[in-house]
């Protein structure tokens, strides 16, 4: 039970050209910016926006595809939805919501709700059965969404922004109940989201979209090690550049080069992380070959340190502690001297292999 | 409100209850209800259905559509009269048909009451129910499609009930108009009592030979609309 699609949607001044697979078992996160076309991702999967081009199958069954005039609707798909708002029917109760689905599929009435009631228990909802959806806390209306669309024995779930709808606190728990239902899914998982956390400890891989296309695709390590673009740069914590190696030298700008401890040859990224950064009041002494003159950009919190933007040769982010920013006086348009270690940059080819 | 205390004030009580039991003034109340009834069902038949399509579906001529629908709020209602005559008359385009294959004729009958009642009335309801699917989101649809269920089964067990006031609201409108139905109804239907005679109809009848006779059928349609609207939006609409 495999899904293999390969999704173009064309809008107008926008396309989606999306190559995405996964096991069975596998829980895939869509992750990108606002606009990357995720939800549209999604949408295309469940069968509520028709394929302009590509292909979707799933267990082996074709059921987009365009080029062979195949569209299966999505009440025939057997595709679990979890939509970002729950979409739960407000005028039903919980137990009828989940029911909902098994009784579209010819399951009696009793023996829907007697397996709703069941499935409502098993997320921790037993007391909450009968309550309308606007009784219910955006945590357990969730909850909820989760058991309805499970109801039906989906053979794909989708979920559109899982968690974007809760506090912060809420967010935490039933993230680790989320993570736990999902494990138990049989059927490969497309989950959908713009947080990198949520991605990481729900997702066993990551499919980056931007702009409608796959940037990057590989498990939490790869991507946070490896960023190829700027948005997943930002979205790990990591300062990425792209230049031409030449040996141990990248040079990054025509005036700026970095000396880096892996020897490569060609087009490649050069990533490092903002702690890497060391800064000082005056050009240091002996070490670090990676020393240039910088200018402070713009200061702001970072946890427990304090994250300063610079300029000046590359734009580029350092993370110190409140401590040496108080000794080094630094504010906006201050000058310093800024270095990096050649041991903590990480450098890999940008042509992917 | 001073037209209404007219009536109330011009109202010959002590001859009330006497006039009240005449055999016309039962008859034609008895009509009234029934057609406008009637006409509501057909609307709500018809209406629902074509509202949906309005609001939801894509196809070309849906601004024309939706145009010809309200036509009937700005057309005179004695025009609507001769335009179904036109159509259902013994030698109209549908009407001529009907009388040669099924010896069928709709004007002048009960059914044409209905049918002239419903023309009239339809547009309230359309609108209505058409402002209210706009309203609800057609995302609970695509939801319900995707747990199963066919574009019927979403629309009976999902829309519906979600606009289920706005239903109901666009049924009041709907039998109100057509229960104070008049030009559409006598030109089509004509004015024989106990067939097509409605209370509107009975009031100008009454109104040429008997002003007292009027001023009564007036005071019943007015109290038996005033009381079921009145219970009705209690019930249906949740009014305080």
């Amino acid at each position: 039970m495999s899904l293999d699609a390969h999704l173009v949607v064309r809008r107008d001044g926008f396309t989606l050209d999306a190559v995405l697979r996964a096991e069975a078992g596998e829980v895939v996160a869509l992750l990108g910016p606002n606009g990357a076309g995720k939800t549209t991702a999604l949408r295309a999967l469940a069968g509520l926006v028709a394929l302009d081009d590509g292909h979707l199958e799933l267990a082996g069954e074709r059921l987009d595809d365009p080029a062979a005039k195949v569209f299966i609707a999505p009440e025939h798909r057997h595709i679990g939805v979890v939509f970002q708002d729950y979409l739960l029917f407000p005028h039903l109760s919980a137990v009828e919501n989940v029911a909902f689905g098994p009784r579209c599929r010819g399951v009696p009435r009793a023996r829907a709700r007697a397996e709703a009631t069941e499935l409502l228990g098993r997320v921790g909802l037993a007391e909450h059965i009968g309550k309308k959806p606007r009784q219910l806390s955006g945590g357990q209306a969730q909850r909820v969404a989760l058991a309805r669309a499970l109801a039906t024995g989906p053979r794909l779930l989708l979920l559109d922004e899982p968690l974007a709808a809760l506090d912060a606190r809420t967010r935490l728990d039933t993230r680790a109940h989320l993570r736990g239902h999902l494990a138990a899914h049989t059927g490969p998982t497309v989950l959908v989201t713009h947080d990198p956390l949520d991605a990481m400890m729900l997702a066993d891989r990551l499919v980056i979209l931007e702009h409608g296309r796959v940037v990057q695709t590989g498990d939490a390590a790869a991507i946070t090690s490896r960023p190829r673009t700027d948005y997943v740069a930002r979205l790990v914590g990591l300062n990425l550049y792209r230049g031409r190696a030449d040996g141990g030298l990248v040079r990054i700008t025509d005036g700026f080069a970095l000396t880096t401890a892996t020897p490569l040859h060609g087009d490649v990224f050069v990533a490092f992380p903002p702690a890497a950064v060391a800064l000082y009041a005056a050009r240091p002494d002996g070490s670090p070959r990676n020393t240039w003159r910088a200018t402070v950009a713009a200061v702001s919190r970072h946890g427990d340190a304090l994250r300063i933007e610079l300029t000046g040769g590359i734009t580029v982010a350092a993370d110190v502690t409140p401590a040496a920013a108080v000794q080094l006086g630094l504010e906006p348009g201050r000058e310093v001297w800024a270095s990096l270690k050649a041991t903590e940059a990480t450098t890999y080819p940008a042509v992917k292999v | 409100m001073l037209p209404l205390a007219g009536l109330l004030i011009r109202a010959p009580w002590t001859t009330l209850p006497q006039r009240l039991t005449e055999p016309g003034v039962l008859a034609a109340l008895r009509l009234s209800l029934l057609t406008a009834t009637l006409a509501t069902v057909v609307c709500l038949l018809l209406g629902v259905p074509l509202a949906w399509l309005l609001a939801r579906a894509r196809f070309p001529g849906r601004r024309l559509v939706r145009a010809l629908v309200t036509v009937p709020l700005v057309l005179p209602p004695v025009v609507g009269g001769v335009a179904l005559l036109l159509v259902f008359g013994r030698r109209g385009l549908v009407g001529g048909w009907l009388d040669a294959t099924f010896g069928f004729s709709l004007p002048f009958t009960t059914a044409g009451v209905v049918v002239a009642e419903a023309f009239v009335a339809m547009p309230f309801l359309v609108i209505s129910v058409e402002g209210a699917l706009r309203g609800a989101d057609p995302r609970f649809e695509e939801a319900a499609a995707t747990l199963g269920a066919s574009r019927w089964t979403a629309f009976r067990r999902v829309t519906l009930p979600l606009i289920g006031p706005g239903v109901a609201a666009g049924a009041v409108l709907c039998w109100a108009r057509a229960l104070g139905e008049f030009g559409a109804t006598i030109t089509f239907a004509g004015n024989f009592p106990g067939r097509t005679q409605t209370m509107p109809l009975a009031v100008y009848l009454a109104l040429e030979q008997d002003l007292d006779a009027a001023i009564v059928l007036s005071l019943v349609l007015l109290v038996v609309s005033v009381v079921i609207l009145a219970g009705l939006r209690d019930r249906w609409l949740g009014a305080p």
